[in-house]
């Protein structure tokens, strides 16, 4: 009988690394979403591309906490239960209208590029290597997302509001990207302290904000949850998607 | 003893592998391969993704299986390296030539530079005026970008600086 459910223990590396494959894989898979729906062609090839990127990120991050944890990549995506996971939950927000993805992957890619050059100089060999890569891919799709809420913001008034709504709705969920709770690691540079890369990511949401004519949120209550297992009802909806082949036939190959 | 020639052989062999998306590069002209080495019959070559997520760097591992075997090499392993990561800087003279000859803009030299919103603006492969403006960032491959001549008209594909 083929494994059909995996629970972790939470050791911190372990949790460190899955923090950062699961936001990668959660979003990825809302950007793949998008495929045969997206306003244009030129946008179909982008999103689908981003969501490439973020999957191959996802799996060489699941790689290495496999290595850790005796589970294949697979065994990872497919086989665990919403709450054992431990993305942010911006990340597992439904794509909403197209500013809400373009707001929400200029939030999360704003940090991830100072994220993974920090990362490109951790203790930990892996994820060095994968930061290094991860650091570039990043790169285009902050570009991408900053150009694309410019055009929004600074184009007519639908879209113009539209792009206000989805970054109010989404501001609250901006709080948790940057919770730290892995001290040790830190410590020990194993992974940057997401905490201090905050003036970074203000000044790239500053200037993309004064290009597109739009108002950055008040900072208020913020929602969390999703680094300790405690998810919105979508990411039930977006793993049975995701996982069913598993489920449903476990353990089958191609 | 590893006889002399066995080893070229095999890196030749692995290093002659054509590009699965872009067929008229190798994987050593694109700078993937990192190493071949012989231990006893087995050959193992170490290769570094273009990019974490592109789905050809499975193909490639397979191909590069098969053309061993095909040059008497039974076995063999591919292993992956990440560190250092590949970078378009990587793409070998006849690499920048051979992408130039099937109408592909050759990447940048130099690191990505980092800015929000700065974009390559390669000369066309086919008249070579510099005056090109970007379509789309994001092609039919994760290492390609659209671009557009504005001399001679001609839409073509530049390979990403990265």
């Amino acid at each position: 009988m083929a494994t059909t459910s995996i629970t972790l223990d939470a050791a911190p590396s372990v949790l460190a690394l899955l923090r950062q494959a699961d936001d990668a894989l959660v979003l990825g898979h809302r950007l793949s979403e998008w495929t045969g729906q997206a306003p244009l062609l030129e946008e179909e090839l982008a999103l689908a591309n981003i969501a490439l990127d973020l999957i191959g990120q996802a799996r060489a991050l699941y790689t290495e906490a496999g290595a850790l944890t005796g589970h294949t990549e697979d065994q990872l995506a497919y086989l665990r239960d919403a709450p054992q996971w431990r993305n942010a939950l911006i990340m597992e927000l439904p794509n909403g209208d197209f500013a809400f993805t373009i707001a929400r992957l200029l939030l999360v890619s704003a940090l991830a590029v100072p994220f993974w050059h920090a990362a490109a100089g951790a203790s930990h060999a892996g994820i060095a290597a994968i930061a290094a890569k991860a650091e570039k891919e990043t790169e285009y799709h902050l570009r991408h997302a900053a150009e694309w809420l410019i055009r929004l913001g600074d184009g007519t008034a639908v879209s113009h509001r539209r792009a206000q709504d989805a970054l109010d709705a989404l501001w609250p969920y901006t709080g948790e990207m940057f919770a730290a709770d892995a001290a040790e690691l830190i410590a020990a540079r194993v992974i940057p302290d997401p905490a201090t890369l905050r003036p970074a990511w203000e000044a790239t949401i500053a200037a993309t904000l004064a290009r597109a004519t739009l108002t950055r949120p008040e900072d208020g209550w913020m929602q969390s949850g999703g680094r300790v297992g405690r998810h919105t009802e979508h990411l039930g909806h977006l793993l049975a998607e995701l996982q069913f082949m598993q489920r449903a036939y476990p353990g089958a190959t191609w | 003893m590893v006889a002399p020639g066995r080893l070229e052989r095999a890196r030749a062999a692995a290093a002659a592998v054509p590009d699965p998306e872009i067929p008229a590069l190798t994987i050593e002209d694109l700078g993937m391969l990192r190493d071949v080495t012989l231990e006893g019959d087995t050959v193992e070559v170490a290769m570094t993704p273009s990019y974490l997520g592109c789905p050809a760097t499975l193909l490639i591992a397979q191909d590069v299986v098969a053309a061993l075997a095909r040059a008497g090499f039974l076995g063999a392993r591919v292993r992956t390296v990440l560190a250092p990561a590949w970078s378009s800087d990587r793409i070998t003279e006849a690499g920048r030539r051979k992408l130039l000859e099937c109408g592909i803009a050759p990447p940048e030299r130099g690191a990505l530079r980092p800015g929000l919103f700065a974009a390559a603006r390669p000369e066309c492969p086919h008249c070579g005026r510099a005056e090109t403006e970007q379509i789309s960032a994001f092609g039919a491959t994760p290492c390609k970008a659209l671009h557009r001549c504005l001399a001679c008209r001609e839409p073509f594909e530049a390979f990403k600086c990265h």
